[in-house]
C-alpha cells in the first residue's frame, strides 16, 4: 500500500493558482473512485493537499483534476505547481505541516486545528481508514510535542497581538486594568477590541470629536471622556493607546512628570500607533513608563518571528525521531511502503481505529 | 556519612543547573516542574544532612561557616518551595538552583568544616536567633532572585529588545508583588532573630551588632520607601540585590569571627 501526499501551498504556487483548487467530501469520494483506498483533503488559506493510501499509483495530474474548483477551467499546466511526497517524505511533510513549521507564519497553531478538522471530516464520511488514522494520530502527537518542547509558538507576530502580549507581560491579568483610547480611528478601535478580548473591562475613549468618541465607546463597551480631560486621566489609567491625527506630539515628558509622582509603583504602558507620533519618544526614558510606537511594535513582532525560526531546528529533531519511529513500526524496510496489517480489509469502524491508535 | 547526603543534595541542584544550561544552549527554557522536583529532592537531602549533623552535635547545626552556608541553602530552598508555586514563579527555580548549588559547592570544597575543639554549651536563645536570622536570609535571597528577574524583564521592556527569556518571566507587576511579600517575610523573621539576640545572655561583639542592625535598617528603609511610594519598583529590585549582598557579607563576617574566637 502506497502512502502519498499531493498538494500545492504558498511555497509552490501563487494565490492566483491556489484559488483555482479546493476540496471537499465529494472530492474525497472521487479520489477514492480513481483508485485511492483512503483519501483526505487538507484545505487551509495557504494550502490544498491530498493525503492518500492506494494500491496502485494515482497520478498527480489526476489528483489535480479532482481538486480543480471548475473542471472546465482546469489547465494541465497547473499540475506543475503541485508537489508530491511518497512514503517517508509524506510522513515527514505531514508532521511538519501539523506542527506549523511549513506554515507561512512559522509556528502558527491554526493549522493544527484545521488538520484535525480535516481528519475528523474524512473519518466521518469513511474516506480515512486505518492507514491515515495511524498517520494523522501520530501527526497530532508530534505537533503537541513540538509545541510543548520548543518555543515555536512563542511570542506574538503581528502588531495587534504584540500590543496585547506586551500588556500582559507588564500587568498579567488585564481584567482589572484601566485603558484610555485617545483618538477614535480604525487603529484605535482594533487595538481596543484586542484588549477587550483579553479581559479589559474599564475602557475610556477620548477624541477631539466627542460624537465619534461616544460612538467608539459604545462599540467597544467603554465610556467617552471629554478631550480636555484626557491628561488628567493619566493618573488613573494603566494603558494609553494613542492614534490621533495631530501633527505635533500631544504628550511630552513635562506633561507626564507631575502625573507620575502619584503613581510611582504603577507602570504606565503607552501604545502610540499614530503617524506622526503623538507621544514624545523621551517619555520612554521616564521611570515606570513603557512607550511603544508602531516601529517598536513591528520590531518586537519581527523578533518573535526570528525566535520562532530559531526553534525550527529543535522541532525538526523531534519530527525526525517520530518519522524514524513511524517508519520502523509501520513502513516496510527499504521500500518504505506501508506495511500490510492484519486488520487491513476489515470494515473501518471506531473500535478498530481506536485499537490502532498510537 | 552526613557529607554524602550533602553531595547527593548538591548533585540534585547541579542537575537543575545543567538542565538549564542545556536548555539555554538550545534556546529553550525548561518547564518549572523539573526544577521544582530537583530542588525538592535536594532539599530532602539537605534536611537529612542537617538532621544527622544536629543529632551528632546535640544542637542546631550552626556551629561553623560550613553549617551556616548549608543552613542558608536549605532556607533558600524552603522559601522557594513555599513561595514559588504560590506566586506561579516557576522560573524562579531556574535562578534559585544555581544560587543554592554555588553556596553548597563552595561549602563542600572550601576547608571551612572546622569542628570546635571544645563542646559549646547549648543556648536556646542563641540557636533561635541564629536559625531565624538565616531563614530570613533565605527570604532575602529569594527577594534578590526576584529582583534580578524584575530588572531583566524591565530592561527588555524598556529597550524593546526581547530575548527568549522574556516569554518565560512573570509579568512585572506579579514580580514586584512577590518581591514586596518576600521582603516583608524576610524582614519579620529577621526582626524576630535580631530581637532574640538580645536575650542570648552573652555579650555579642559590638561590630556584629552594629552590622546586623545596619542590615535591618537597610531593609526597613527599602520597605518604608516602598510603603510611602518614594521608591520606584526598579529601585526596590536593585536594592534587594544590594541588601542581600550586604546580608551575605555580614553572615560571612559573623561566622568567620565566631570561628576565630573559638580557636584555643
Amino acid at each position: 500500500m502506497n502512502l502519498f501526499c499531493v498538494g500545492l501551498s504558498h511555497h509552490s504556487a501563487n494565490v492566483e493558482t491556489r484559488e483555482r483548487f479546493a476540496g471537499d467530501a465529494e472530492t474525497e469520494c472521487s479520489l477514492r473512485k480513481s483508485g485511492c483506498a483512503e483519501a483526505l483533503i487538507l484545505t487551509t488559506c495557504n494550502r490544498v493537499e491530498v493525503y492518500g493510501a492506494s494500491e496502485k499509483r494515482v497520478s498527480t495530474e489526476e489528483i489535480a483534476r479532482c481538486l480543480a474548483r471548475k473542471i472546465d477551467q482546469y489547465d494541465p499546466s497547473h499540475a506543475s505547481a503541485f508537489y508530491r511526497y511518497e512514503e517517508v517524505q509524506c510522513v515527514q511533510h505531514l508532521f511538519r505541516v501539523a506542527s506549523g513549521i511549513d506554515s507561512m507564519v512559522v509556528g502558527e497553531t491554526e493549522v493544527f486545528g484545521q488538520t484535525k478538522k480535516a481528519y475528523e471530516g474524512a473519518r466521518a464520511c469513511g474516506a480515512a481508514g486505518p492507514k491515515l488514522h495511524r498517520l494523522f494520530q501520530r501527526a497530532f502527537r508530534v505537533a503537541k510535542q513540538v509545541r510543548s518542547r520548543t518555543q515555536i509558538t512563542r511570542g506574538a507576530v503581528s502588531v495587534g497581538s504584540v500590543t496585547v502580549d506586551l500588556a500582559q507581560r507588564i500587568f498579567g491579568d488585564l481584567s482589572v486594568r484601566k485603558v484610555l483610547v485617545l483618538g477614535a480611528g480604525e487603529n484605535s478601535e482594533r487595538t481596543a477590541r484586542a484588549l477587550v478580548s483579553r479581559g479589559v473591562t474599564d475602557l475610556r475613549v477620548s477624541n477631539r470629536s466627542g460624537e465619534r468618541a461616544e460612538e467608539l465607546a459604545q462599540l467597544v463597551g467603554g465610556v467617552a471622556i471629554p478631550f480636555d480631560q484626557w491628561r488628567e486621566q493619566c493618573r488613573q489609567i494603566d494603558i494609553l493607546i494613542t492614534s490621533t491625527s495631530s501633527d505635533a506630539p500631544l504628550l511630552k515628558p513635562e506633561d507626564l512628570a507631575p502625573v507620575l509622582d502619584d503613581r510611582i509603583d504603577r507602570p504606565l504602558f503607552i501604545i502610540d500607533i499614530a503617524v506622526p507620533r503623538d507621544v514624545d519618544p523621551r517619555v520612554n526614558e521616564m521611570e515606570g513608563v513603557y512607550l511603544y510606537d508602531i516601529d517598536s511594535l513591528q520590531s518586537v513582532a519581527d523578533q518573535s518571528l526570528a525566535l520562532r525560526r530559531q526553534q525550527v531546528a529543535a522541532a525538526e529533531t523531534i519530527i525526525a525521531e517520530h518519522v524514524e519511529d513511524f517508519r520502523n513500526k509501520f513502513l516496510d524496510e527499504g521500500s518504505g511502503v506501508l506495511r500490510q496489517k492484519a486488520q487491513e480489509g476489515s470494515p473501518i469502524n471506531d473500535a478498530s481505529l481506536r485499537a490502532s491508535e498510537l | 556519612m552526613d557529607r554524602h547526603l550533602l553531595v547527593l543534595s548538591t548533585i540534585c541542584y547541579l542537575a537543575a543547573v545543567l538542565r538549564l544550561v542545556v536548555a539555554l544552549r538550545a534556546r529553550i527554557f525548561p518547564r518549572g516542574r523539573f526544577n521544582f522536583f530537583a530542588i525538592g529532592l535536594g532539599f530532602i537531602f539537605q534536611t537529612a544532612f542537617l538532621s544527622v549533623r544536629g543529632h551528632e552535635l546535640h544542637r542546631c547545626p550552626l556551629t561553623n561557616l560550613f553549617e551556616v552556608l548549608i543552613f542558608l541553602g536549605w532556607s533558600v530552598a524552603l522559601i522557594y518551595m513555599l513561595i514559588g508555586p504560590a506566586y506561579r514563579l516557576s522560573l524562579m527555580g531556574a535562578f534559585t538552583a544555581p544560587l543554592v548549588f554555588l553556596i553548597q559547592a563552595f561549602a563542600l570544597l572550601a576547608p571551612i568544616d572546622v569542628r570546635h575543639p571544645v563542646k559549646l554549651p547549648v543556648n536556646s536563645w542563641l540557636e533561635f536567633h541564629a536559625s531565624m536570622s538565616i531563614v530570613a536570609y533565605g527570604a532575602f535571597a529569594l527577594a534578590c532572585v526576584a529582583g534580578v528577574m524584575y530588572l531583566v524583564q524591565e530592561r527588555q521592556l524598556k529597550t524593546h529588545q526581547m530575548r527568549s527569556i522574556f516569554y518565560h518571566l512573570p509579568p512585572l507587576t506579579d514580580l514586584f508583588a512577590a518581591i514586596t511579600r518576600l521582603l516583608w517575610l524576610g524582614f519579620a523573621l529577621y526582626t524576630l532573630g535580631l530581637a532574640s539576640g538580645f536575650f542570648v545572655g552573652e555579650p555579642l561583639p559590638r561590630i556584629q551588632v552594629i552590622c546586623a542592625v545596619g542590615v535591618w535598617l537597610l531593609y526597613a528603609a527599602i520597605l518604608q520607601g516602598r510603603h510611602l511610594r518614594r521608591l520606584a519598583p526598579r529601585r526596590v529590585a536593585a536594592l534587594c540585590i544590594i541588601g542581600f549582598s550586604a546580608a551575605l557579607t555580614l553572615l560571612w563576617g559573623i561566622s568567620f569571627s565566631a570561628q576565630l574566637h573559638s580557636l584555643p
